[in-house]
């Protein structure tokens, strides 16, 4: 982790770092194949040794140059591996055995088909804390819509539709009024959840006649018997989000204004619609995950999507991104879901009581956040 | 006279400050003109009414002869308007291929970006155009980790490649070393052996002078007078420049 944003400088590096070793691996691997090169080679021709210190000078370059551009990646794959080994050494049967894996996939593609698309609000420079309530108001369409029409694929798109358009409310309140969007999805957070809590007064609406139809296989069938559904849809997030922020316009639009609004909006990138995208795609993936979530308890509590909000922000932050914007990867976010996730069995799991997960959620919240700010700083000296 | 940019009774206020008061502002084709003039005189404002950043509440614009209303960022830069903001507007955590094609992304026609060709683009301008061949360079690199000359050498690259027919140097000299101030007035030049023309602006008038055909000083808002550089030595035009600060007019 310590290399921390995409590109630092190299002289960072710390001794036992995740990157440091894998520093070292390549760099033990490539020596060693040229000395085999050079053994051939020896009959026919002694290699000039200012060849070979400027190709292990250029080695090196390339070696500081992608632990440079894939520090971030290297280091949380580092701590998940990490982390993996850990509960298997403290809690073997419980981690050796597939169970755990199941319900990991079950459970945690809600909050990571949230986190993905919130990782581009995040680089945007923006923040949302309505999405819990997203879920909710998006499953609240559902149940009115399908029971009454008997359609549950008019229903699930109006779900759909209504996450958008509830996601660029978010955005366009940020952007034309010009209001902090902390402050502006604290206030929609509590409407929405107020909207559900009105309509519904509080009852919830069973789900169980949506079992065996296809919209309940697809979203949260188990193939095979043990892959849970949900987990495809989130890797499916994951490539499409992938593929957005590193290969559509949108993305690069996404780092730019999250990095210098100024100079974006100078160089005639359009700020306000690039913020108000992001934002209404994390409304559509909110109200997507809440269907997903009461599915698959084949019901829709008004309560859906409290207790998603720390998890969802810190499994972002310890993927990577940077709270100030500018800086963040999808692999870093999807693993820190995967880290997050594990938390709570691990802890148990090896013996804790369940009392230290929050105390570590919030630990790596602040830890992943200062190592940031602290990073950033020094590339602006330099 | 062609003229490349004509702007014709130009105002712009911010709340209760007149920015710009019934300016008229001109550049030819194949022409270096030089905006001088005392911080707040309007200078910014007036540059960023070109580049589509501000609106004018009144007067018009022609580039090229015709009429532009309701210009855009995105549209001046299609029209072949390209600033040479200081290193501000740089992205400084992005690498060096992202701030080259800031705003103007090589895409498909659904938006997906050609990565590739805008690697080797990048590396081809490098090398070709600045003649960097530092490692640091490279298109991968993080724009933060350059020095204030190689920030400054982005920014130009940039304005180059997309073919600007009128380059706007908006300061281009702070922060920059004696050396690499002296490599970028020789640019300068280039841009008019280069049949371009181009607008710059500078605190330095010493740095204007050398290079400019004409020099415009605006004072609060308003022109206050111009000259072309060969009627006028760099004393007499200080001296000038110094009466419009105190009293408001040149002479």
């Amino acid at each position: 982790m310590e290399q921390g944003t995409g590109g630092q400088r190299s002289g960072g590096v710390r001794p036992c770092s995740p990157a440091t070793l894998l520093h070292v691996i390549i760099q033990l691997m490539c020596s060693s194949n040229n000395i085999n090169l050079g053994g051939k080679k020896m009959t026919s021709r002694v290699e000039d040794p200012a060849v070979a210190i400027s190709r292990r000078r250029l080695w090196h370059g390339d070696l500081a140059r992608f632990a440079r551009r894939y520090g971030l990646q290297i280091g949380i794959v580092g701590v998940f591996l990490a982390m993996w080994a850990f509960f298997i050494i403290g809690a073997p049967r419980t981690f050796l055995a597939p169970e755990i894996y199941g319900a990991f996939m079950s459970t945690i593609p809600f909050f990571a088909i949230m986190a993905l698309p919130l990782t581009m609000v995040i680089i945007a420079g923006e923040i949302d804390l309505s999405f819990g309530s997203i879920m909710a108001i998006g499953v609240l369409v559902f149940v009115n819509v399908w029971p009454r029409t008997g359609n549950w694929a008019l229903a699930f798109v109006l779900l759909l539709v209504t996450g958008f358009l509830v996601g660029l409310l978010n955005g366009i309140i940020v952007v034309k009024f010009g209001i902090p969007s902390l402050v502006a999805t604290i206030g929609t957070q509590f409407f929405w959840r107020g909207v559900v809590l009105v309509v519904t007064g509080g009852r919830p609406a069973s789900l169980v006649p949506l079992k065996g139809t296809i919209l309940h296989q697809a979203l949260v069938g188990r193939l095979a018997g043990y892959v849970p559904a949900q987990m495809i849809w989130a890797i499916i997030v994951a490539v499409v989000v992938w593929v957005l922020l590193n290969r559509h316009r949108f993305g690069a639009h996404v780092y730019l204004v999250g990095d210098n609004r100024d100079s974006a909006m100078l160089m005639g990138v359009n700020v306000d619609r690039t913020r108000m995208i992001a934002f209404a795609i994390v409304g559509l993936a909110a109200a997507f995950a809440g269907l997903l979530a009461s599915l698959e308890v084949n019901y829709f509590w008004v309560n859906l999507g409290e207790g998603y909000l720390l998890r969802t922000l810190a499994s972002v932050f310890l993927g990577g991104t940077s709270v100030f914007g500018g800086v963040g990867t999808i692999l870093g976010t999807f693993i820190g879901c995967f880290i997050i996730g594990a938390i709570e069995a691990g802890t148990v799991a090896i013996g804790l009581s369940g009392f230290w997960t929050q105390l570590i959620y919030g630990l790596i919240i602040v830890v992943s956040v200062s190592m940031h700010s602290v990073l950033r700083r020094r590339l602006a000296r330099s | 006279m062609d003229y490349i940019l004509e702007m014709r009774n130009i105002s712009k206020r911010f709340g209760e400050v007149n920015a710009l008061r019934q300016v008229n502002f001109a550049v030819a084709c194949n022409e270096v003109v030089g905006l001088v003039g005392d911080n707040g005189a309007g200078k910014s404002t007036l540059i960023k009414i070109v580049t589509g950043y501000h609106t004018p509440d009144s007067g018009e614009v022609y580039f090229n002869g015709q009429k532009l209303e309701g210009l855009s960022v995105a549209e001046a830069r299609q029209l072949g308007i390209e600033t040479v903001y200081q290193e501000r507007a740089l992205a400084n955590l992005q690498t060096l291929w992202r701030n080259i094609f800031m705003g103007r992304e090589l895409t498909t026609h659904l938006g997906f970006l050609d990565v590739n060709g805008m690697k080797q683009e990048t590396e081809k301008l490098m090398i070709g155009s600045m003649g960097f061949t530092s490692a640091a360079v490279a298109p991968d690199a993080v724009v933060g980790t350059f020095s204030g000359g190689e920030k400054q050498g982005v920014s130009i690259v940039r304005a180059l490649y997309f073919n600007a027919e009128l380059i706007i140097l908006d300061e281009p000299t702070m922060g920059l070393s004696l050396s690499e101030t002296r490599k970028f007035l020789e640019f300068v030049q280039g841009i008019k052996k280069a049949g371009k023309s181009s607008i710059f602006i500078d605190h330095n008038v010493f740095h204007v002078y050398s290079v400019a055909d004409r020099i415009v000083v605006l004072d609060r808002g308003a022109v206050a007078g111009e000259f072309l550089t060969k009627d006028i030595t760099l004393d007499e035009l200080m001296e000038k420049m110094y009466r419009v600060a105190q009293t408001g007019s040149l002479d």
